[in-house]
């Protein structure tokens, strides 16, 4: 191994209640390329961030070149040679290539008026562009570029910085297979001219392609490294996971029943080339698992009409139906507890009784006026049955901790008419006591007779929770596990795309 | 009553009593009947423009509104001699109509509020000119003495602009903070994601309230024309828009959108109406009249400001205490 430029030393990072990164150490030479893997969550953001200067660690060194750096901030990760590809790009589309490369710090003509000097931008960019082996011009406008390209046009800025190390978080997301070729040859070449790489992916074929040394990242410590000729995915797996699952599984009374959700043949807007294929019964919890982009969030706003799906049918208790908008959903019994809470679920500045009655006003008002003390004995009602902790009812939900808040959005729900329930990421940011009251509230739903879509990104969860596990790869789903096949390691594999060889 | 709308109440209590100590006409009947004739025909469609800018939009329209339908108005009253319940549901549908065309560009075709309504500024005046080739209309000798008074009379010597102005606010009271649109409308303006996500039709929302502020405007209409006696095409009107917005901002309605109440709306068109008034009690230049409106809208949300921001850093407060007594 090279002699390494960049040194991160037992590097912790506490957010309030939450331990991001405890005690990683991290270091690399001129001209590695280092995959970092790990699953949603274990931390590599927050590793990134750092790196980046733009979050600062709670205890740890970082040395450049052997020098501390007490204070590491944007600028000096700029002047130290990091830069950053990131999934969504950060260009111009306004603007050409060569503009986009020198934002910010545009050649200037000198004199009077001192514009741009776009000759010199031009002659700058060009040898940028020949070194990565592009075939489009400095002055082709970004917008008339492909995502590929654009890339590498993130990569020729981050050349033209002097980068030493170019850090690429999941950039083959949205490639073709081609493309994501092309990349990889790109990455060989600059690892050729001594630039250092971080090679953030979930896709273990491509870390096995192109780096030199993985290291792996679980619940915020670094876990284990492997050098290059132990890069194999089962050993990559096994570091990804490897923990023992605290078992909060609470068996279901009843067999679920054979009615319940079908789709068949749908096809989402973010995914309009793959069809998915899906029964969900009334009385199972059905997880849903995959990696973040997989296409979970897409399947479940399609279901409820957010984005109607553009193929395929929907049926409920064998009966077709069409959604073409949350109202078609909603009037079904088919609801959503969104992802984002604050955004989507609920109207922050409103009391919680507002909240609670905002779906199913016209059962409030049988004569046109809403009536206070109905929606005041339901919001009452409610907050008993989950438990909602709050002085009053007319609190605005804002001022509520995470697990209330996401019991406000149930509430809202189940003071309706409830058939089928899609959480998406029910418990994300909540403590582990409310955690623990929303799975005891799924399987109640559950022996009611609710057919329960579960998404989750907690492995934790998807196997301590479902009664069967749908796990979505790239917009299909990529397979079904039965919960006596439940491991963390049979969803991996399936979550990556990677066919058990059965 | 909110407590933003009684601060507000306040102020229109002390600067009333400020001009009566400096001018006691402030307070003579004439004078009274005079400002609630005034209140009355401001404060109908500012209401309307209030319920526009609690969605999170503008209507900047409404003074090329009451061009247009002012001129029509009058046109088939007077030359076309149509029977005048025709004419008043015709003036007033083409307010709906205006406001649904708004509507549908904002909510359909997802155009910005401001543009729509710019250029419905531009629209209905230049039709308006072109419709009159710039030439004033007026009632002439013709016989409607009902309309007239309906329009422009008194009943127990309360002004009927004024009378019209308290029905439809008790009405867009009920509407927006007892009904289930209402609810439907604040929900829309503060968060229309969730509120989608909540079943509720975001588009038919947003665009009853450009139809509500449509059909106000051609309510008004009617009677701005009776007030002017004549309506020529390329001032009546003008800047109205404007006085609705500022009596809608001053009565607590947020451009942000979600923010907003009846009461707040009504006092924001009184304290206004007080304002101008002032102005030619107190022997200040008339042409001063904009300045000082304008220099009381910005006190007044600058002060509101002061408070929120007071409140925000209680609040913040009161939750860092809670994460340390947790911790």
């Amino acid at each position: 191994m090279p002699a390494p430029f960049l040194e991160l030393l037992d590097i912790t990072k506490t957010y309030p209640g939450v331990t991001a990164l405890s005690g990683v150490s991290f270091a690399i030479g001129a001209g590695e390329v280092v995959g970092l893997i790990g699953e949603n969550g274990a931390g590599k953001s927050t590793l990134m961030k750092i790196l980046g200067g733009v979050v600062e660690p709670t205890r740890g060194t970082i040395r450049v070149d052997g020098n501390e750096r007490p204070a590491f901030t944007v600028t000096e990760s700029m002047q130290a040679g990091i830069a950053f590809v990131h999934q969504e790009l950060n260009l111009f589309e306004n603007l050409d290539v060569a503009a986009n490369i020198f934002i910010g710090r545009e050649p200037r003509s000198g004199g009077f008026l001192n514009l741009v000097d776009q000759a010199e931008t031009r002659r700058r960019v060009a040898p940028l562009l020949q070194r990565l082996g592009v075939d489009f011009g400095p002055d082709t406008p970004v917008a008339e570029l492909a995502i590929a390209e654009r890339q590498m046009v993130e990569i020729a800025k981050a050349l033209s910085l002097n980068a030493r190390l170019i850090i690429m978080d999941e950039p083959t997301s949205s490639l073709t297979l081609s493309e994501t070729d092309r990349l990889l040859s790109v990455i060989a070449e600059l690892k050729a001219q001594g630039v250092a790489i971080v090679y953030i992916s979930h896709r273990l074929n491509e870390v096995k392609q192109c780096a030199d040394r993985v290291v792996c990242l679980r619940d915020g410590k670094l876990v284990g490294t492997l050098a290059k000729d132990e890069i194999e995915h089962p050993a990559m797996i096994r570091l990804m996971i490897g923990r023992d699952l605290k078992s909060v599984y609470i068996p279901p009374k009843h067999a679920p029943k054979e009615s319940g959700l079908t789709l068949e043949g749908l096809r989402t807007t973010a995914f309009p080339d793959f069809a998915v294929d899906l029964t969900l019964r009334r009385g199972e919890i059905l997880g849903l698992a995959g990696l973040i982009g997989s296409g979970r969030t897409s399947l479940a706003r399609a279901i409820f009409g957010i984005d109607p799906p553009l193929a395929g049918t929907v049926a409920l208790d064998g009966q077709p139906i069409t959604v073409a908008n949350p109202q078609d959903a909603i009037a079904r019994g088919i609801y959503l507890a969104p992802e984002d809470r604050k955004r989507s679920g609920l109207i922050l500045e409103f009391p919680i009784r507002e909240n609670i009655s905002l779906a199913d006003l016209k059962e409030y008002a049988p004569s046109w006026l809403i009536r206070r003390d109905k929606e005041l004995a339901t919001a009452e009602r409610q907050k008993v049955r989950l438990g909602i902790r709050t002085p009053s009812v007319e609190t605005p939900a804002i001022s509520l901790s995470g697990g209330n808040q996401q019991k406000v959005v149930l509430a809202k729900w189940l003071s309706m008419r409830p058939q089928v329930i899609i959480f998406d990421e029910p418990t994300r940011g909540i403590d582990v006591g409310a955690k623990a009251e929303i799975y005891q509230l799924m399987r109640e739903l559950a022996e009611a007779g609710v057919a329960i879509l579960m998404i989750s990104s907690d492995m934790e969860e998807v196997i301590g929770v479902s009664d069967r596990v749908a796990v979505m790869h790239e917009g299909s789903i990529a397979g079904f596990l039965e919960r006596s096949q439940l491991s963390e390691h049979a969803i991996m594999e399936l979550a990556i795309g990677h066919r058990p060889a059965a | 009553m909110h407590k933003k709308d009684l601060g507000l109440l306040v102020l229109v209590l002390v600067i009333g009593a400020i001009t009566t100590a400096l001018n006691p006409v402030f307070l003579s009947p004439v004078n009274l009947v005079n400002m609630a004739n005034l209140i009355g025909l401001f404060g109908i469609f500012s209401i309307g423009q209030g319920l526009v800018i609690i969605t999170g939009g503008i209507e900047l329209s409404v003074g090329s509104m009451f061009a247009l339908i002012g001129v029509i108005f009058v046109d088939l009253l007077v030359n076309f001699a149509l029977p005048w319940p025709i004419v008043v549901l015709v003036a007033i549908g083409l307010g709906l109509v205006f406001g649904a065309v708004h509507g549908f560009l904002v909510t359909r075709l997802h155009l910005q509020p401001f543009v729509v309504t710019l250029c419905g500024l531009l629209i209905y005046r230049g039709i308006a000119r072109w419709y009159m080739a710039d030439a004033t209309i007026g009632f002439g000798y013709g016989d409607f003495d009902t309309l007239f008074w309906l329009a422009s009379g008194r009943s127990f010597g309360i002004p009927h602009t004024f009378i019209a102005f308290v029905i439809v606010a008790i009405v867009m009271y009920v509407v927006l903070h007892k009904s289930v649109f209402g609810r439907h409308l604040l929900a829309v303006g503060k968060n229309e994601e969730a509120a989608r996500f909540s079943g509720i039709n975001t588009r038919v929302v947003i665009a009853s309230a450009y139809m509500i502020n449509g059909a106000l405007a051609g309510l008004t209409a009617l009677f701005l024309a009776f007030y002017t006696s004549s309506v020529s095409p390329s001032a009546h009107g003008s800047f109205y828009e404007l006085y609705a917005i500022a009596a809608a901002v001053l009565g607590g309605c947020s451009l942000r959108g979600g923010e907003g109440s009846i009461p707040g709306i009504v006092l924001g068109t009184i304290l206004l109406q007080i304002l101008q008034n002032l102005v030619n009690l107190l022997g200040i230049p008339t042409s001063l009249n904009f300045a000082v409106m304008g220099t009381v809208i910005l006190a007044g949300v600058l002060a509101d400001q002061a408070l929120q921001r007071r409140r925000a850093i209680k609040v913040a407060e009161q939750q860092r205490a809670k994460v340390v007594a947790a911790a």
